[in-house]
């Protein structure tokens, strides 16, 4: 037989073309968005990480994990050596040395020390917010899926929860602001003149005050921004559990709570976790509401500080500082050379932290998945 | 064809005395999937006696698994579905009545499925998961309950070195003899069987016919099937079904050497269906 009789002979065509053309396409684009995304990562690595380490042992900047933000006081001297020094090490130095000669003196705001507290404050935030929408969350999804009918009513609902999850987290930030900070019930001991409306419960009175810009609205309002996600996907993972597995449970003669329980939701929760992935990603990285709701820039004590000296309540209503404003600050701060360290460390360590969210999400997701396999 | 059927109820009923007393009695039941507007089931009659495998057949669609399905009612967990007339009574009682909770009854009245289901949990968490829901939680009874149900379900050789392990490591028939073993562990009066063996090989059909056969000493099993040699091997009474009504209910001997009506003789034989 020869080549010329192959049946199968290669045909050279335009739908082959369209083909490699339409392959090609698909994958230049795959491969800009890995570059781009390898660029901005590299591009803040690189200028992050100098912060993270120092010339002298232990070669780890601790200060900047372990303390607070801090003024850089920034002269120079009669030969026109330049000094910088934060601010508290400033004032011993000056102690130590009155008579040393400071020209041009000027403070750079939050250019010295390290982010402790915004690091904590996010972290808080991450953790109640998720604490709070995941109980409500799977709750509601539990509902949406297993219990409530498909009337038009329930499609206008889920309409609804699918479309609060496109609304800008200005408008959540507003709407937690005038609820959570400005309307929210409280048990006070004295009731504060801008409290809506009150009444008195033994010698204390529940007043509709608001808690103020503080962890727990922060973390409320954060919560409610992310709901409509969470509910979204756990649903998706709940009907995603086989059919099979439902009505041998109801088979058995279990009830509905107890077939939900035993034989939906421990199958389900490997989709549950991934929603709670997607969840803290968007929620750490969030500028906007806890910017009217939650932050301080200039707060000096840690968030423990007020657990231990004031309680619980004190510890929830608290302002804090936190990553993503952080930055937003640093960034307005006016060009110098001296402030950069601080921004791109905070930016790389921000990063960092949303990356580990993420990553121990994936890393439970998986050891679930593996236990759970059909 | 609908009086024919009548018919051939009318003539199981008076035989009832002479044959083992009745558990289940389908009284002139009608069945819809869409609140009544189309009848899946038009008014089925038959009683199914104790401790006998009675077999349900017919065509894809005749209704066979709704009126399986009816008799658990599994039926409830969709929106729609609703008995449009007619009585189902198991043990004497009105499966429908208001005083009875369905939980009850799927305790009474256990469920094989089509595609075998094992959760995927240990074999040992299978065999006590009906138990564990009514709130069993000593060790010791689950232990003697789950050794007694694989045995039963003659899975206990295979299983009893490996109950710890996923029951998903089993092969399909032991997955499905499992699932046997789940529902007897609670001990039901009766176990509905909805095509147990249409995803297995012959040689688990096997086992699980002559399972089948060893259960009904206790059980009272209800088995619907789309294999026509299966039904002849195993049940003691056959009832074909076509296009929702129940054409002709007999003996399975009956029923497979001279049936009195055409049309089973003809599904029978394999000239339509």
């Amino acid at each position: 037989m020869n080549a010329s009789e192959n049946p199968f002979e290669s045909k050279r065509n335009w739908t082959k073309l369209r083909e490699k053309l339409g392959v090609g396409s698909f994958g230049i684009a795959t491969y800009f968005i890995l570059f781009c995304a390898a660029l901005i990562f590299g591009q803040i690595a690189y200028k992050g990480l100098p912060t993270f380490f120092k010339s002298e042992a232990p070669y780890v900047n601790t200060e900047f994990f372990t303390s607070n933000p801090e003024i850089l006081r920034v002269w120079h001297d009669a030969e026109g050596n330049k000094f910088s020094m934060p601010d508290k090490k400033f004032d011993v130095w000056r102690r130590d040395n009155p008579d040393a000669v400071i020209l041009d003196p000027h403070a750079l705001n939050y250019s010295a020390g390290g982010i402790a507290g915004p690091l904590i404050g996010t972290a808080l935030l991450v953790l109640f917010c998720m604490i709070i929408a995941l109980s409500i969350g799977i709750s509601a999804a539990i509902y949406l899926s297993e219990y409530c009918g498909k009337g038009r009513i329930m499609s206008m609902i889920r309409l609804s929860i699918l479309n609060l999850a496109g609304v800008p987290s200005i408008v959540f930030a507003l709407f937690g602001w005038g609820i959570f900070c400005h309307a929210a019930p409280a048990i006070v001991d004295h009731v504060d003149e801008r409290s809506l409306f009150a009444f008195s419960i033994g010698s204390n009175y529940l007043s509709f005050q608001g808690w103020g810009t503080s962890l727990l609205a922060g973390s409320c309002t954060l919560a409610i921004m992310v709901l409509p996600v969470i509910i979204t996907a756990c649903e998706e993972s709940l009907r995603a559990v086989p059919k099979g597995f439902r009505e041998a449970s109801f088979a058995l003669g279990s009830s509905q709570w107890q077939t939900i329980r035993k034989a939906v939701l421990p199958y389900a929760l490997p989709g549950i976790l991934t929603a709670t992935v997607l969840g803290i990603t968007r929620v750490a990285g969030e500028t906007a509401p806890i910017m009217l709701t939650a932050t301080s820039t200039d707060k000096t004590d840690m968030p423990m500080q007020a657990l231990q000296n004031e309680g619980v309540w004190a510890f929830f209503t608290q302002s804090v500082q936190a990553l993503p404003f952080h930055i937003y600050t640093l960034a307005k701060l006016p060009d110098d050379p001296l402030s950069k360290p601080m921004q791109n460390g905070a930016t790389f360590a921000f990063l960092l932290l949303v990356m580990g969210f993420a990553f121990v999400s994936i890393l439970l997701r998986n050891r679930v998945r593996k236990k759970l396999k059909w | 064809m609908h009086d024919m059927s009548k018919k051939i109820t009318a003539l199981s009923k008076t035989t009832k005395n002479r044959e083992a007393s009745t558990v289940i009695e389908v009284d002139d039941i009608g069945f819809s999937y869409d609140l009544g507007k189309t009848e899946t089931l038009k008014g089925i009659s038959m009683e199914i006696p104790k401790n006998q495998v009675t077999a349900l057949i017919g065509p894809s669609g005749c209704g066979k698994s709704t009126l399986l399905r009816c008799l658990n009612r599994m039926n409830d967990l969709i929106d729609t579905a609703k008995i449009t007339r007619g009585a189902i009574r198991i043990l004497g009682q009105d499966i429908h009545a208001a005083e009875v909770d369905a939980i009850e009854l799927r305790k009474q009245v256990g469920m094989v499925f089509q595609k075998y289901n094992p959760f995927p949990k240990s074999i040992y968490d299978n065999v006590a998961y009906g138990l564990r829901i009514q709130g069993v939680k000593k060790k010791s009874i689950l232990d003697e309950a789950v050794e007694r149900s694989l045995r039963n379900a003659a899975l206990w050789d295979e299983a009893k070195d490996r109950l710890k392990d996923s029951a998903l490591g089993l092969s399909g028939g032991q997955q499905q003899r499992l699932c046997i073993a789940r529902t007897i562990a609670v001990r039901p009066k009766v176990i509905l069987m909805d095509e147990p063996c249409s995803a297995l090989d012959p040689i688990a059909t096997a086992k699980v016919e002559e399972l089948m056969l060893e259960l009904r000493k206790e059980f009272t099993i209800v088995i619907v099937t789309h294999s026509m040699q299966q039904a002849s091997r195993i049940s003691d009474r056959t009832a074909f079904f076509y296009l929702g009504e129940l054409v002709e209910y007999a003996s399975t001997s009956h029923i497979f050497t001279s049936p009195s009506v055409k049309q089973t003789e003809d599904y029978i034989s394999g000239r339509f269906g």
